[in-house]
């Protein structure tokens, strides 16, 4: 294997960044294949060259979970690729869909009313938090620490169980819908999220304890995994990643969306760039994402009976549906939204999930299908950092690495 | 206030590409606006745009146009650290024949976030990236990436869901 070794060094120096070591590397490096089936990479592989324990090059295979997303958004119509998108990141459904939703709601030139647009912010931070949490399951049994699988598994069960309760289901809700939402909250609901909320914060203090402020697990994230802040925004790494390495993106704040301008939120950013500084920045979005919660039942409470679906979609009902919606408050979408057209337009929808920002930039002919759905979804865009960030680790430092990247294949794969 | 963002990015962007004498047309979408450019002046055109400030690609969008017998790839960029224009996206493109193998230079040299979304670009539609470091399939197994799966005369088949089962074997 002599001789075909790239060397990554004089991109990295061009980018001020010293990752690899200026030393020569031996010429018998070994390749090791991480992956499909280890149980610590998911479904991707990682294919890596060491000398002796120093990755020196790192290639991501993926694409062993690609469901062909964009090609079947081109043939099921406009409503039938909201519980197909979901599938990219289930755990994450309100905030991987609401996009697509919102794009295609700027083609038709309808608006959600206000109510639904707090209702979907409800949803959104729920998953959020619940995102989080399985995040921190699936990294601390990376690092060998079963505890904090065991506690963030079962606490995200408080989440999935509130998410439940607002929508009929535990994980692929298909909650928004073109000019609104399927479902109001009844009135226990609310203090239901803040009992959770409480539950939640007592709980972090625990993880900090157990997890967080841990010894060993300190030592094996601190000053491990750095991506610095020109690379961050050179290789265009998202979410909670950026973050981490002290760029200020999140679009809730670049480009606000439904009514996020209206809530009084932080966005957490820490200067460190490695794989603690990008834990940090999870715990905080649990607590601001709470914080939102807080305030979003607040106005819940205060708006009873608000119009939760566009009245565009709601003068259309019949009388059955009229007394669904009055009594039980739920919306219910029409057969003829199977048949829908569309206004011919160009439309980009954005949004920040738990691990990121996703695109969604929907073409319409003003026919019964999307002309053209290109989806990026954050770990897609994230996916890139393995290439650029390993280089330069011992091999023991990849799980700590791709724990705390939160990478998702099947969001990445699309 | 998102509004105000597009319209300094766009302006800042027809500066850029004014400056550099580019000649572009515009095409606008409803959140977004996309400078088309010649194939040839691509490159810089792109180089200008990152020089002002637009420095990360969020989107490598290719579209295929059967009826026009074109293909359309445009990068979608957007700023990351500029307060300025931070969240706003524009798009610099081009319109290649529609023929088997297109190809055009690739822009991993300027922004290197576009490293995997050429790639993508690549298997799904067949263009080819002159100069790309590892110009490769990147979801696809390389014999279904031959088949170009995202033009739209790959057509999806609908399939029975017993098909391949006797019928003698159903229920």
């Amino acid at each position: 294997m002599s001789g075909d070794i790239r060397f990554y060094g004089a991109f990295k120096d061009e980018l001020g960044l010293k990752t690899i070591p200026s030393r020569r590397i031996a010429k018998d490096t070994y390749e090791i294949f991480i992956g499909p089936q280890h149980p610590g990479s998911g479904h991707m592989r990682i294919i890596i060259k060491v000398d002796g324990d120093v990755i020196v090059e790192a290639e991501p295979d993926i694409g062993y979970v690609h469901r062909t997303m964009e090609k079947l958004g081109e043939i099921r119509g406009w409503i039938k690729p909201i519980p197909l998108f979901e599938r990219m990141a289930i755990h994450d459904a309100c905030n991987i869909t609401l996009p697509y939703v919102r794009a295609v709601e700027k083609l038709m030139g309808v608006e959600a009313p206000e109510r639904a647009k707090y209702l979907r912010v409800l949803l959104c931070e729920i998953n959020r938090i619940a995102a989080h949490l399985y995040g921190f399951a699936i990294f601390g049994i990376f690092l060998g620490h079963s505890t904090m699988y065991m506690w963030a598994m079962g606490d995200r069960e408080v989440w999935i169980e509130l998410a439940q309760e607002l929508t009929g289901a535990r994980l692929t809700h298909s909650y928004p819908v073109p000019g609104g939402v399927r479902r109001d909250i009844h009135d226990e609901y609310p203090d239901m999220v803040r009992r959770a909320i409480r539950y939640m914060r007592k709980r972090l203090e625990d993880y900090r304890k157990l997890f967080l402020d841990n010894p060993v697990i300190k030592s094996r994230l601190e000053g491990v995994g750095v991506i610095s802040k020109k690379q961050v925004v050179e290789l265009g790494i998202v979410g909670p990643n950026a973050r981490g390495s002290g760029v200020a993106y999140d679009v809730r704040l670049a480009d606000p969306y439904e009514v996020y301008d209206q809530l009084d939120f932080e966005i957490p950013v820490f200067e460190e760039g490695d794989a603690l500084a990008r834990t940090y920045v999870r715990v905080e979005e649990i607590k601001q994402s709470m914080n939102i919660l807080e305030q979003v039942v607040d106005w819940l409470e205060k708006h009873k009976g608000e119009p939760i679906i566009h009245e565009s979609v709601s003068s259309k009902y019949g009388p059955v549906h009229k007394k669904v919606l009055q009594e039980q408050r739920r919306a219910k979408l029409l057969p003829l939204h199977a048949t829908m057209k569309v206004p011919a337009g160009r439309a980009i929808g954005r949004g920040e999930t738990a691990r990121g920002e996703v695109i969604y930039y929907v073409e319409s002919d003003g026919g019964l299908n999307p002309y053209r759905v290109r989806i990026v979804t954050p770990s897609a865009r994230n996916a890139i950092a393995f290439k650029y960030a390993l280089p330069g680790h011992k091999v023991m430092d990849l799980p700590a690495i791709y724990g705390s990247l939160d990478y998702f294949p099947p969001e990445s794969d699309r | 206030m998102a509004a105000d963002k597009l319209s300094t990015a766009r302006q800042r962007a027809e500066e850029a590409l004014k400056s550099i004498g580019v000649s572009y047309s515009v095409e606008e979408g409803a959140n977004f606006v996309e400078f088309i450019v010649d194939v040839a002046r691509l490159k810089d055109a792109a180089l200008a745009l990152k020089n002002a400030g637009f420095g990360t690609v969020v989107s490598v969008t290719a579209t295929d146009y059967p009826k026009k017998n074109t293909i359309k790839v445009v990068y979608h960029v957007t700023s990351m650290i500029d307060d300025e224009v931070k969240g706003a996206i524009i798009g610099v493109g081009v319109y290649l024949p529609r023929i088997d193998k297109p190809s055009m230079p690739s822009l991993t040299g300027v922004w290197l976030s576009a490293e995997f979304m050429e790639r993508e670009v690549f298997e799904f539609f067949g263009v080819e990236f002159e100069g790309h470091p590892d110009l490769k399939p990147l979801l696809l197994i390389p014999p279904l990436a031959e088949k170009r799966p995202l033009r739209k005369d790959f057509v999806v088949r609908e399939e029975n869901i017993y098909e391949g089962v006797p019928f003698s074997n159903v229920g």
